[in-house]
């Protein structure tokens, strides 16, 4: 419970509070309390001066009777505990408490230390030293003692009574104690208000800091933390529904954002995966279906040659020619889409492309009251690209884009521009070899379409090759499934047996053995060596920093495409042309791209038109 | 002429060695089969044949190998590849190793027979050519070689490179000389996009034979000679100037120009 942030903030904030109250209150008590004593002192002192100025014409004429009777009337009164009045030998004369009449009060004690404790009488002290604060039993009340002496005046020495000496200065000494219960219980009261305020400002303070916790951080926290659980399980269209403009609000866009990228390039591999083996499907299926169409185009065109005089004959045979040559027809548009050839590229101008292919349909694009409008970087730097393939894409794309407008007519929009993009999950490597320069590239074997990397493995004396992917942070290696992994496993190059493994290093994921490959002109190119790791590093490409690409954005305001049909419309033989179209377009223009190693994407609201966004590599591939 | 002429055809499928069969007896010509290279090979060395048509991809090996080994025995069989779309460059390069034509399957009768038919005159005339080589005869009475710096594609067609970037686009003499009279020429339209090794235009000659002509580039078609629209005979007569086809502005020519055979070549 105490790892939560909202009981750890509410910990810290009580903590912080209880203290700043626990001072202010301490301060409060001691003044509101020192007030009061001194307010009751100041009552005291001027109960004594009353009492003594009252009773100083009744000892003038010793009328030890009326005294008495005013003290007792004095120490009947509620608060007053006790008036005495003492006389210059520490006799106590008269008391309100008739029981301590004659008795003698010891000097040393503490009602009377103040004055006597250099062992002779002072004449003027002050309030606070003839004031004292003090218990008859620990568990009684607090009681205030204070003194007022009786100065020796003229009419004193003059009086006739038991006349004073004229030499003395003090005759006696009034002391009147008042009871403090009154004080000490308004103080008991403030203090229990004071911890009562604290408790209820500490717990309303807890309360409304669990509410916005609660609010502020924890529920979008938490609704973060089970959208990051919904991303890891594969959901990766999950995304956060409400969020602030806030620290966290801005954190879960971000993290919509970045699923929604994620997606994306998932959609992209998946795509790349699908079609690299649609590809070969497709080729190896027309490839095979080559050889009986040869059959039964030969064998219909000989009839025909054969059966010139029988016209009955030559009508359907006729259509059998030509249905087959129609076959041909898409045989061939098929194997178009599945050419793995490699593109015949040399530098060219991107604009250029772009600005040939409008040429070449811009007619059709006039008759279609199609407009295009132009936003292309001017002075990009050339593409090593194959300008004869590049410049069917356009085609394609304009046409397919001038067929979505239809009859209305509308306007094309290509853009294009260069932007940078990170290296990881892009780059191939193209040779690697040895350390004593032996090719390590197996055209043979390719993974999509790309020749690998051959590694001989030697493991209880059984020999076996393993393949690694060519594309930097794609993982999509080939091991030998028969072959177990182990300790005594070694790594060596196919051709001179020299060991791969990389001395004094292990896979910082898994501490299985790192294999090194030499890449020409590009550094090393270090893998884990197990098939679970994923783990790779290319210090050379990482130090490169962002790869450079040419993106040409190509915009319709056609009726867009419907996001079932998004998915589906780069997979041969997927058209909405219906009769017009053979579906192979835009997976030609797919696998031209590929080949390419770039990338295309489409973006389409139905009704305001389809954006179709090309990104070809900038530098060129050494 | 001489119809009798040996064919060898050579494929991993019987269905289609059948068919050339049937189609070459239409002609009569006679026909020896293999059904892959290791018998090809044997049935070459042990037997002349004028005519060699050869599938490109077979189980034990490919059509070059058929190649190479003419060539090492150094017998001038003309060789037909016929081959799947897939593989047109592969025919491309094979023009440059020294077949005379290739046909793209599936095929129909009349796409085979023309070819066969361009590839006995084209033997016949080789052998003429050799014939009055070994008289001492000069040979450029049989057919003229296209000018230095042309470049052909196998001996059928041929490429100038203009100063301008672009490519003209033409038939040679020896072409002309294994098809008859052209009576009729098929054209593509102008900003027609082709590819190298595909067919861009036909002859059609007496006989009714139609004769497929090859792109040597790729690019895109500019211009076409109004000329010989008009007046076919043209390109009879002066094949290499005046009786120009196309004018292309090729896509690819560093990449292809490989595969083309320098016309300078010729005269040494």
């Amino acid at each position: 419970m105490f790892k939560k942030i909202g009981f750890r903030l509410i910990f810290a904030v009580a903590l912080t509070s209880l203290i700043i109250i626990g001072v202010f209150a301490y301060f409060n008590v001691k003044s509101q309390s020192d007030s009061l004593i001194s307010e009751v002192e100041r009552h005291a002192n001027q109960l004594g001066e009353t009492v003594v100025s009252s009773t100083r014409f009744d000892m003038m004429l010793n009328q030890r009777d009326r005294i008495q009777q005013t003290i007792n009337s004095i120490g009947t009164q509620p608060q007053i505990r006790d008036v005495r009045l003492i006389n210059k030998f520490g006799e106590i004369i008269y008391s309100s408490d008739s029981t301590n009449i004659n008795k003698m009060v010891d000097k040393r004690a503490e009602s009377c230390y103040a004055c006597h404790s250099e062992d002779k009488p002072l004449e003027q002290i002050s309030i606070t030293e003839r004031t004292r604060i003090f218990r008859v039993h620990p568990d009684s009340n607090r009681v205030i003692g204070i003194i007022t002496p009786i100065y020796n005046g003229k009419s004193c020495w003059q009086a006739e009574c038991h006349a004073h000496p004229k030499d003395q200065k003090v005759l006696g000494v009034l002391d009147v104690s008042i009871s403090l219960a009154e004080v000490d219980k308004a103080v008991a009261i403030r203090e229990w208000e004071i911890v009562i305020f604290a408790l209820v400002a500490i717990i309303a303070l807890g309360l409304l800091i669990a509410f916005f916790v609660r609010r502020w951080i924890s529920n979008p926290v938490n609704d973060l933390l089970d959208a990051t659980k919904q991303v890891s399980a594969g959901n990766l269209s999950y995304a956060i529904k409400e969020h602030g403009n806030d620290e966290i609000g801005k954190l879960g866009e971000s993290f919509n954002n970045m699923t929604k990228k994620l997606s994306d390039a998932r959609m992209q591999l998946f795509q790349s995966d699908k079609m690299a083996s649609l590809g070969r499907l497709a080729a190896g299926v027309a490839h095979e279906i080559n050889n009986p169409l040869t059959g039964v185009l030969t064998y219909s065109s000989f009839l025909l040659k054969r059966t010139k005089d029988n016209p009955e004959f030559q009508e359907d045979l006729k259509v059998i020619v030509r249905e087959t040559l129609r076959s041909r027809e898409i045989v061939k548009s098929l194997l178009d889409f599945a050419r793995q050839s490699v593109p015949k590229k040399n530098n060219a101008d991107i604009n250029e492309i772009i600005d040939k292919a409008i040429a070449v349909i811009d007619n059709q694009l006039s008759i279609n009251k199609v407009k295009i409008v132009k936003h292309t970087e001017s002075n990009l730097p050339d593409l090593f690209v194959d300008a004869n393939q590049m410049q069917q894409v356009f085609i394609n794309l304009f046409v397919n884009a001038s067929d979505a407008m239809e009859k209305n007519g509308g306007t094309i929009t290509i853009k294009s521009q260069r932007i940078s993009v990170s290296p990881y999950g892009s780059t191939q490597i193209k040779k690697a070899t040895c350390s004593k320069r032996h090719s390590l590239m197996d055209n043979e074997f390719k993974i999509d379409g790309l020749p690998s990397l051959k590694v001989k493995i030697i493991s209880d004396s059984k020999e076996s090759l393993i393949h690694l992917d060519p594309v930097y942070g794609k993982h999509r290696n080939s091991f030998n499934l028969d072959f177990k992994n182990n300790r005594g496993t070694k790594f060596v190059c196919p051709e001179c047996s020299i060991s791969l493994v990389q001395q004094d290093k292990v896979c910082p994921k898994c501490s299985a053995p790192v294999l090194v490959f030499e890449i020409e002109g590009q550094g090393t190119y270090e893998v884990c060596s197990s098939e679970n790791s994923d783990w790779e590093k290319w210090d050379f490409v990482d130090s490169a920093g962002l790869k450079e690409y040419i993106e040409v954005r190509i915009s319709d305001t056609g009726y867009g495409i419907n996001r079932d049909d998004l998915s589906k419309i780069f997979e041969p033989f997927f058209s909405t042309k219906g009769q017009k179209g053979n579906g192979l377009g835009l997976a030609v223009i797919w696998g031209i791209i590929d080949n390419h190693n770039g990338s295309i994407n489409v973006e389409s609201e139905v009704g305001k038109g389809t954006t179709f966004i090309i990104r070809l590599p900038l530098a060129q591939q050494r | 002429m001489n119809n009798s002429s040996n064919i060898l055809v050579i494929d991993d499928e019987q269905v289609i060695i059948n068919a050339v069969i049937k189609i070459c007896s239409l002609e009569n010509y006679s026909v020896d089969a293999a059904l892959n290279v290791k018998t090809a090979i044997e049935k070459i060395s042990k037997n002349y044949y004028p005519i060699i048509i050869c599938d490109i991809m077979m189980p034990d090996g490919d059509g070059f190998q058929i190649l190479d080994e003419l060539h090492r025995t150094n017998r001038n069989s003309a060789v037909i590849m016929m081959t799947g779309y897939s593989t047109v460059e592969n025919a491309v390069s094979s023009l440059y190793k020294g077949s005379v034509d290739f046909i793209p399957k599936p095929f129909t009768v009349d796409e085979l027979l023309s070819s066969v038919s361009r590839a006995t005159n084209y033997q016949q005339i080789k052998d003429k050519q050799k014939q009055l080589l070994k008289n001492k005869y000069n040979c450029e009475i049989l057919y003229v070689t296209c000018p230095a710096k042309y470049l052909r594609l196998g001996y059928s067609s041929w490429i100038f490179q203009e100063r301008e970037g672009s490519v003209i686009f033409g038939v040679c003499d020896l072409f002309i000389k294994t098809i008859e009279s052209i009576q009729e020429i098929e054209y593509l339209d102008a900003d027609t996009e082709i590819a190298q090794g595909i067919c861009c235009a036909s002859f059609k000659c007496g006989n009714d034979r139609i004769h497929k002509v090859l792109s040597p580039v790729s690019g895109r078609i500019v211009e076409m000679n109004e000329k010989i629209k008009s007046n076919p005979s043209i390109i009879e007569k002066d094949p290499y100037f005046e009786g120009w086809i196309y004018r292309i502005i090729p896509a690819n020519i560093d990449y292809e120009i490989k595969n083309l055979i320098p016309c300078s070549s010729d005269r040494l």
